[in-house]
């Protein structure tokens, strides 16, 4: 069946259109808004945005294909993302990673039984200093350890992902466990020798300190 | 030599709710654009940029006044600024904050550019997952834009400015300037042969100038202050103000600080970021996102010729010279981000470059062999050292293969994957010899984990 973008959607597709001399341009936020609304990039959306862009199919195909976050098959109703590059993995990546396979019963790359989870493998997420971290679909968890990982998990599958985000992401405090500080950042006393801004949270207690390794 | 004692960069992050307009505001949000707009000539501006010694804060460490300069209109061109928030490097965290915790400093600084260099229109280009930042940013530029701080004519005068939020979908390769500015036109972020460079040919065949976050949020403090004062701020020269240093890895207080160009390594890890976690050693560093070659605090500086940029240094650890562009780029490695990854000595470093060079391959274009080869052999070979099918041939494998990398491809990502793998094998020789000829050490997993997780978690 052929794809069609909502109203709304659409009138979205006009306001992008004003924005760029070209009209190719408007291709990324176009397969995204496709993408919000579809869950996935299918080959019927690539035609429907080709046709509205004024491209060709494979031009659309190409595109797609080349980022990693258009999605060219049906994904879970929650898609998570976990970071594994050097900063997370020093400070367990590998370990959230495991878990989450284990609870989510996929290994990384596919889709939980039940539908509800894809779980992916991201390379860095640019939440480094807040590592271990995951992205579940538009908000990062970052100061992970694998009891709050649960209750973020169970959240989502219980509540759906918006309430989920609203409850633990940590996206609105930059890195502070959520609720902790009304949104804003403090700064820490100075260090010794000069002056300095603190901004990321301290992590969470249970991580603080994991200095010894095992 | 002056210190910056106040936040300047970062002095609205404290606030509550410091996102929004009216609180911005309270704090001197868009003082500076207005009067800059309506008082402030745009060769004047530029003049203040150039002057401020303002390098990059993207990682290429390039004067940002000075590639303002090489902005070249015919007739009938038009002007783009676009900046770069496809923050990726791993182990760099700051422009985040910036967007998240203070959008209306990025919008002012692009309406003061977009002024300076005569654009109307500037593209802020955030990578994909950062979608909290875009709709904090897309919020902030609809405030701004209510308030007649943007539009057909911002704070009243004639020159019209609009800026644009537009969303990558997930490739590192598109923070590459011209890859960036393929993908803003909606194709694949492969990037292009330069020259021409965008600010001859750039966003749409247009004279463009490429940015990033934190150098346009810095603007609005260097018009402010004036170039020369906020350039002093530095303690080098040639590489003036302040800068969000990050930290991240081993240490009790990773997060991002800051400071003035020109702290130490050593400051930033025991000073600003608490010390080593657990107080083990510090084993190594690498000082400015992946693509840095990392430093070793065992080595000295060896720089006995007086007229060596380092001769200051000389017999100290490489983790005692000031962080510079040029100071760096003299020790053999890169200032990049100033975003640090800190590794205590349970760290494996083979097992350390594996894990960093399968993100390089995952993130290769794949439009030059080179890059795309190179990156998968080096995996390859990586891969065997951890498994215990290395040989001892293998580690000059690395060395050779790096070295057929660099320079042979379009952009820098293939030099910048060569560079750190190389340095890698330089100073942590020993341990890949090991690894070719025994495998990994004892309590080291042979899983593609750097280290097992941390107490107190699992």
């Amino acid at each position: 069946m052929a794809f069609a973008l909502t109203p709304e959607r659409e009138q979205q597709v006009d306001d992008i259109l004003t924005r760029y001399p070209e009209r190719r341009a408007a291709l990324l936020p176009v397969l995204w808004l496709c993408q919000r609304q579809n869950g996935w990039i299918s080959p019927e959306v690539v035609e429907y945005v080709a046709e509205r862009l004024e491209l060709s199919t494979a031009i659309v195909k190409g595109v797609v294909t080349f980022y990693t976050m258009f999605f060219d098959e049906p994904v879970g109703e929650n898609v998570v993302w976990v970071c594994r590059t050097l900063s997370c993995d020093l400070r367990g990546g590998k370990a959230i990673q495991d878990h989450l396979e284990k609870k989510l019963g996929c290994t990384a790359g596919h889709t939980s039984p039940d539908g509800k989870f894809t779980l992916l493998k991201a390379e860095c997420l640019a939440a480094c200093g807040q590592a271990p971290m995951v992205q579940i679909n538009d908000y990062y968890y970052e100061n992970l350890n694998v009891a709050q990982l649960d209750r973020i998990i169970d959240a989502h599958a219980a509540q759906g992902g918006e309430d989920a985000a609203a409850e633990f992401s940590t996206c609105a405090t930059f890195g502070a466990p959520h609720g902790s500080r009304g949104g804003s950042v403090t700064s820490a006393p100075p260090p010794p020798s000069r002056e300095a801004v603190r901004l990321a949270s301290q992590p969470p207690p249970a991580n603080d300190e994991k200095g010894e390794g095992s | 030599m002056s210190r910056s004692l106040e936040p300047l960069l970062t002095s609205r992050y404290g606030i509550e709710e410091s996102w929004k307009l009216a609180n911005a505001e309270r704090a001197g949000a868009y003082e500076v654009a207005r009067q800059a707009l309506t008082t402030r000539k745009p060769e004047e501006l530029r003049e203040e940029v150039k002057k401020a010694n303002i390098r990059g804060r993207g990682g290429a460490g390039f004067p940002a006044g000075v590639k303002w300069g090489f902005l070249n209109r015919q007739d009938g061109e038009q002007i783009y600024l676009v900046i770069n928030a496809d923050e990726s490097e791993p182990g760099t965290f700051k422009d985040r904050s910036i967007m998240d915790l203070d959008p209306h400093r990025l919008v002012e600084g692009a309406i003061i550019s977009c002024f300076a260099i005569d654009a109307h229109v500037a593209y802020i280009y955030v990578r994909g997952e950062l979608a909290f930042s875009v709709a904090r940013l897309e919020q902030a530029i609809a405030d701004a834009r209510q308030a007649g701080y943007l539009g057909e004519r911002p704070f009243g005068i004639d020159h019209a400015i609009e800026v644009y939020v537009h969303s990558g979908a997930g490739a590192y390769i598109c923070g590459e300037e011209t890859a960036l500015l393929n993908s803003l036109e909606g194709r694949r972020g492969e990037p292009r042969l330069k020259p021409p460079f965008p600010a001859v040919k750039g966003a749409f065949g247009m004279p463009t100038i490429v940015n990033n976050v934190e150098t346009i949020a810095s603007v609005p403090d260097i018009v402010q202050m004036g170039g020369d004062a906020w350039s002093a701020l530095g303690q080098l020269p040639g590489d003036g103000g302040v800068r969000i240093y990050g930290v991240s890895g081993h240490v009790k207080n990773p997060g991002l600080f800051e400071a003035p160009v020109g702290i130490t390594m050593r400051e930033l890890i025991d000073d600003y970021a608490g010390g080593m976690l657990g107080d083990r050693p510090l084993k190594a560093v690498i000082p400015g996102g992946s693509s840095t070659p990392v430093l070793d605090p065992r080595r000295k500086v060896d720089a006995p010729n007086e007229d060596h940029p380092l001769h200051k240094w000389h017999g100290q650890s490489e983790i005692d010279v000031p962080m510079g562009v040029d100071t760096y780029r003299a020790l053999g490695t890169m200032l990049g981000t100033c975003c640090a990854i800190v590794m205590d000595d349970t760290v494996n470093m083979v097992e350390a470059c594996r894990n960093l060079m399968r993100f390089y391959k995952h993130e290769s274009c794949g439009q030059c062999t080179p890059c795309r080869e190179g990156t998968g052999w080096l995996v390859d070979v990586l891969d065997n050292l951890c498994n215990g099918r290395g040989k001892p041939d293998d580690v000059d494998l690395l060395v050779n293969i790096s070295n057929n990398m660099m320079g042979n491809t379009i952009c820098a990502f293939a030099d910048g994957t060569a560079m750190p793998m190389l340095g890698m094998v330089q100073k942590f020789r020993e341990e890949f010899m090991d690894a070719a000829i025994h495998g990994l050490p004892d309590g080291v997993r042979h899983d593609d984990s750097v280290r097992s997780m941390v107490e107190g978690v699992a």
